[in-house]
């Protein structure tokens, strides 16, 4: 298996006045989780986004530089096929308005999936492997509404793995739950990434600490360092990381 | 000015918000019984399932009613996908510094403060003369179109709902969480099914809600049919587009303003005036118990 899942080089992304990134050279390694940290507007969900090209979906973006998955130059893929391969969950939950079971199988529906006992198999799989399914299996028919803040963002996490995606980008996907739900969230990261690469972007250095393998610091739009979580929140190359992991500023 | 009297002028200011919501119920109530009184005498089965007599007070109303109902749903039918498309372009589509965004909304603006008899001007000008003149060139045919009749009195009244139609249905798109799109998007959904199978469905009792105002609003609309469709005494029913048609308050016009003897209409008056009102609240009601049921299949399933 290749060891490194997408190389992110010479990236730089402008907004309409403003410049998001720059220069930013990153490599994701299969089956890690890599946390992106950094104070507000360092650029850390905008190179995010720019993974699965949810920034094109914004006004006015402008995007340099070269991102690979596999090898293979994300910008010039299909863009539904990229998202099926690169999966997103987002930082507050956002069900749709429809039953738990829809939920989880819209992504298949409209990669064309019909078969009742294939997508039912598929729900449930995803829904097991987001921790969910014995608290929803007598209920897939209510709306997932109905679910508390917690589940609800589990749920999202299980409608992003039903496409079976190779990597999964979290934003601050615990940032609005409470401590239980979070700590099931954080728990939820450790089993995924056996079979996940995960990219995860928070505002809780203890969340970077406790879930990730490697970390990358940005700050105003640049990558300032990266590599593993523990030297980088112990023992970091860069000033201005450790003032920041240390809470000096933020 | 003392804690007291800044109370009291809170107070005060309570009471006259509550005066002016007291008002509206006063308005109605004041019409509901003052047309039901009048109309109580003639309001009868035979009434509302008559056909005009001879006389103005003679006979019954069904062709109006009749009439009513069918222009208000040729109308829906046709304003509703103009209205919705035309919503779903400026929110959806359009991008905010778009020209023709821009000129769109302008034009809703316009065209809703628009008085309704210029509609009925441009009805006439625009759907009976260029539009029914052109179908009956095309087809050979010697004033078939080319005259007021249903289609084009509907085609009238669905451009001046148009303004409501589209306002209510953006509100409702603005309503559905952008997140819920960007979740659909992330899933590798096109716009289209995103649209489609996310923002439509979520939309849904909003843009009924826009239905349910269009109608009402064309429902009780008068002067633009007045030019393009509308006839004062027709006891046949209208048999195709292209028939006139008897309206109930193009009828109530009547009654009041053109009979010999206005005191000896005014029961019919009143049987007409209620039989529209009992109408337009049918309709509402029928749009009103769809959207309900809409909400809570969603919330169910």
């Amino acid at each position: 298996m290749e060891p490194v899942k997408v190389r992110i080089e010479g990236l730089e992304v402008h907004y309409a006045s403003k410049r998001a990134l720059h220069g930013v050279h990153l490599e994701v390694n299969t089956n890690e989780v890599l946390a992106l940290i950094g104070p507000s507007g360092c650029g850390k969900s905008t190179l995010l986004r720019a993974l699965n090209r949810m920034n094109e979906v914004l006004p006015g973006v402008k995007q340099r530089g070269s991102i690979t998955l596999e090898g293979d130059r994300i910008d010039q893929m299909d863009v539904v096929e990229l998202r099926r391969r690169v999966g997103m969950v987002f930082q507050r939950s956002n069900p749709f308005a429809k039953s738990i079971f829809e939920n989880v199988a819209f992504g298949l529906r409209i990669a064309g999936l019909t078969s009742t006992s294939e997508l039912a198999g598929r729900v449930e799989q995803s829904l097991v492997q987001a921790a969910l399914w014995d608290e929803v299996k007598d209920r897939l028919g209510d709306s997932a509404l109905a679910l508390s803040g917690g589940q609800q963002q589990r749920l999202c996490i299980a409608r992003a793995l039903a496409v079976q995606p190779e990597v999964v980008l979290m934003d601050e996907p615990a940032s609005a739950l409470d401590p239980i739900a979070t700590a099931r969230i954080e728990e939820l990261i450790h089993e995924l990434k056996t079979r996940y690469t995960i990219v995860i972007v928070t505002h809780n250095m203890q969340q970077a600490a406790r879930v990730s393998d490697r970390t990358a610091f940005l700050y105003m739009g640049e990558l300032v360092e990266v590599g593993r979580t523990e030297t980088i929140f112990t023992n970091p190359s860069m000033k201005r990381t450790e003032d920041y992991v240390t809470g000096k500023f933020g | 000015m003392t804690l007291g009297a800044r109370f009291a002028l809170g107070r005060l200011f309570e009471r006259l918000t509550a005066l002016a919501a007291a008002l509206i119920v006063l308005a109605l109530g004041v019409v509901l019984v003052d047309v039901l009184r009048d109309g109580v005498g003639v309001v009868s089965w035979r009434f509302f399932v008559d056909e005009p007599g001879a006389g103005p007070t003679e006979g019954g109303i069904f062709p109006a009613i009749f009439g009513t109902v069918a222009l208000t749903l040729v109308m829906t039918i046709i304003v509703m996908p103009l209205g919705v498309g035309a919503a779903l372009y400026l929110h959806e589509y359009a991008s905010p510094t778009s020209r023709l965004a821009g000129l769109a909304r302008a034009a809703v603006h316009h065209l809703a403060g628009v008085p309704s008899i210029v509609y009925g001007l441009f009805g006439l000008g625009f759907f009976v003369h260029a539009l029914g003149g052109a179908l009956d060139a095309a087809t050979g045919q010697a004033l078939k179109w080319a005259q007021p009749g249903l289609l084009w009195a509907a085609c009238t009244l669905a451009v001046l709902t148009l303004p409501t139609v589209i306002v209510a249905t953006e509100e409702a798109l603005r309503a559905v969480p952008s997140e819920v799109r960007l979740a659909s998007l992330a899933l590798g959904a096109t716009r289209a099914q995103t649209l489609g199978r996310v923002v439509l469905p979520a939309a849904a009792p909003g843009i009924l809600t826009a239905a349910v105002l269009a109608v009402s609003r064309g429902a009780g609309e008068v002067a633009p049919v007045l030019l393009t469709g509308v006839a004062s005494w027709l006891p046949d029913l209208p048999g195709s587009l292209s028939s006139q048609f008897m309206h109930l308050g193009f009828h109530a016009y009547v009654l009041a303003t053109q009979s010999p003897d206005v005191d000896a209409a005014r029961p019919a008056l009143a049987g007409t005036v209620a039989a529209l009102l009992v109408l337009t609240f049918l309709l509402n009601l029928v749009a009103i118990v769809l959207r309900a049921r809409l909400r809570r299949g969603m919330e169910a399933s």
